[in-house]
């Protein structure tokens, strides 16, 4: 049997994104990488690239807008502050929430830090109506062994500030949440449950009505993570029935440095802040100070306008495409990489093996070959990928496995891509040895 | 390619048939290092017969660079003095910081024996680590063992 003969044609069905129109959108993806290979950047769901519109519209906030937003009487100042607004309109309808409910942050490791910090500082408020949510000893938060890391750090520090108890929902063998002791798991003690709608690592996409609804049964909030499933999928804040949902502007097409926390207003009302200073107050004297209502209360400080404002250049460029085409197109891609990822001899799929309930990130390992190595061979070929534990050391320990591999998709990625990825895999087995169909081809 | 530069066949060599690997008595100190970026981990203890390494023995997991390094390492360091050990430790991490220049890799050919080999790591920063390691781990244990000598090891 031949190599080729041996491979399955593979099910490519057309792809409902205009893959050569979007490449040429991004500037990046014209460079070539190690000695003059195209790039095939697989690597959108550590980072995404950037289109031209969101470097365009940061080039023009600095060029012609700069100024500190919600400050000064001057036209600039104006400016700043009403592109500032506009971008929080923008991501506020791209995920169906109220203005007022749309903190900017850093990136979803600080909005999640947002609500820890809040739910520890209620404890100790001097405002009893900050003292709602507030996390003492008795209480227990719930995650999932599926969180990156962002979700998980902050919630086990919450819990060693405070004396609470965390808890945690495990995996199934097949990458998926086990939900079988959630109505345990979860109970009258549960003061939030943060869980991931889209895994970072498996690609898991997870079933949160449930969730969901056995928190509302005991009082619970509920954060969901939406780093992975917000630039991803369609996301709607009413339809998730969630308290919290958080993400990154940088793994949706938006520059680095900005992030959002949605928050369901009354909720956030209720919460004092986390970092405090300026733009955040009410009233200043030297004896104590107050504060302004969500969002203002939680960004403190000038914030990071042309980062904001490329976000919304982002989010303009994905309402473009259509949120429903980005996943019909990534769900497309993703089918082909399992089935011929699964079809080479010692490549292992960690997560899900099909694309049900499942979004485009997709980890594997090869018999033989650590991550390391394999990601070295596809770079030396121009394929970015992730490798390692990818910030959720839990789930690879969980599956046995030192790291994986991960290869993610976004609005860019072709199946040109995908074959490159498939080749270069068999590249690293040719490589390392470690191909037994290799010495009868 | 350019993937030849960094795997040399004496790297791979050393990866699929490692020397001294197994964790081994007696021994004075005994450390765990990972490198959290990737999660590599090495297990690895000294065995000092006055201030001369008698014997390092490891256990760990991860790449093809790392287990290459610990296993050079092995050869490299035993019979040696402490401070010669960490020496040749130095110059490896000098050869991991000269980006492939070839005049650094040639003056520490001497000194550096199999783990000159790894010069070609050197142009790969995020590799860097991966092969320092080990070096890491065993200066790590022999100060521990050293601190721990007068009153003998623990086997």
């Amino acid at each position: 049997m031949t190599q080729t003969a041996s491979r399955p044609t593979g099910t490519r069905i057309p792809l409902p994104l205009d893959v050569e129109a979007i490449r040429a959108d991004f500037p990046i993806l014209t460079r070539t990488v190690r000695d003059g290979k195209r790039l095939v950047y697989l690597d959108s769901g550590a980072t995404s690239q950037k289109p031209r519109s969101v470097l365009d519209a940061e080039r023009d906030f600095y060029e012609n807008h700069n100024a500190a937003p919600h400050r000064g009487a001057h036209q600039l100042a104006e400016e700043a502050t009403g592109l500032y607004e506009a971008a929080r309109a923008r991501v506020a309808g791209f995920i169906g929430g109220a203005v007022e409910e749309v903190v900017f942050t850093r990136n979803t490791t600080d909005a999640i830090n947002t609500v820890a910090y809040a739910l520890s500082n209620a404890a100790t408020a001097k405002e009893p109506s900050f003292r709602r949510y507030a996390v003492g000893q008795g209480d227990e938060i719930v995650v999932t062994e599926m969180e990156h890391h962002a979700n998980l750090v902050p919630w086990q520090q919450l819990c060693e500030r405070t004396g609470a108890t965390l808890r945690w929902l495990g995996l199934t063998d097949d990458g998926r949440l086990d939900l079988s002791d959630l109505g345990t798991v979860v109970n009258e003690r549960t003061k939030l449950v943060a869980v991931t709608q889209q895994s970072n690592i498996l690609g898991t996409i997870n079933p949160l009505g449930p969730i969901v609804a056995r928190a509302r049964e005991v009082g619970a909030l509920v954060l969901v993570d939406g780093a992975q499933s917000v630039p991803h999928q369609p996301v709607d804040v009413a339809t998730l029935g969630a308290d919290f949902l958080v993400f990154s502007g940088h793994k949706m097409l938006g520059p680095t440095g900005v992030g959002v926390l949605w928050g369901r207003y009354e909720v956030l009302d209720a919460l004092p802040p986390f970092l405090t200073g300026g733009s955040m107050i009410e009233v200043v004297r030297m004896e104590g100070s107050t504060f302004m209502p969500p969002p203002q209360r939680f960004e403190a400080g000038v914030p990071m306008t042309a980062q904001v404002v490329g976000l919304g250049a982002a989010v303009e460029y994905l309402q473009a495409l259509g949120m429903d085409r980005v996943q019909a197109h990534e769900e497309a891609l993703t089918g082909y990489a399992l089935e011929q990822l699964q079809a080479i001899p010692g490549v292992t799929v960690i997560g899900p093996p099909d694309t049900v309930a499942r979004g485009g990130a997709v980890s594997f390992t090869v018999d033989g070959i650590h991550p390391h190595d394999v990601g070295q061979v596809l770079d030396d070929l121009g394929i970015a990928v992730r490798v390692g534990h990818h910030c959720a050391w839990p789930v690879v320990r969980r599956y046995g496995v030192p790291a994986t591999t991960r290869a993610t998709f976004y609005v860019h990625t072709g199946y040109d891509d995908v074959d490159a990825l498939v080749e270069g895999v068999r590249a690293a087995q040719r490589f390392f040895g470690v191909t037994p169909e290799e010495a009868t081809a | 390619m350019q993937l030849e530069s960094m795997y040399q066949d004496i790297i791979l060599d050393h990866y699929r048939n490692p020397h001294g690997r197994g964790l081994r008595d007696p021994y004075e100190a005994e450390v765990h290092h990972v490198n959290p970026t990737c999660g590599d981990e090495v297990t690895l203890r000294v065995h000092l017969d006055g201030d001369t390494i008698a014997d390092v023995s490891y256990e760990g997991m991860g790449c093809s660079i790392s287990q290459a390094s610990v296993s050079a390492m092995y050869d490299l360091v035993i019979g040696k003095s402490v401070t010669d050990a960490l020496g040749t430790g130095e110059h490896f991490v000098t050869l991991m910081q000269s980006k492939g220049d070839a005049a650094v890799a040639e003056k520490l050919e001497d000194e550096l024996e199999d783990a000159v080999a790894f010069a070609g790591v050197s142009k790969y920063p995020a590799r860097i680590k991966c092969a320092l390691m080990s070096w890491m781990a065993l200066k790590d244990a022999s100060a521990r063992a050293l601190a721990a000598a007068p009153t003998g090891g623990q086997a």
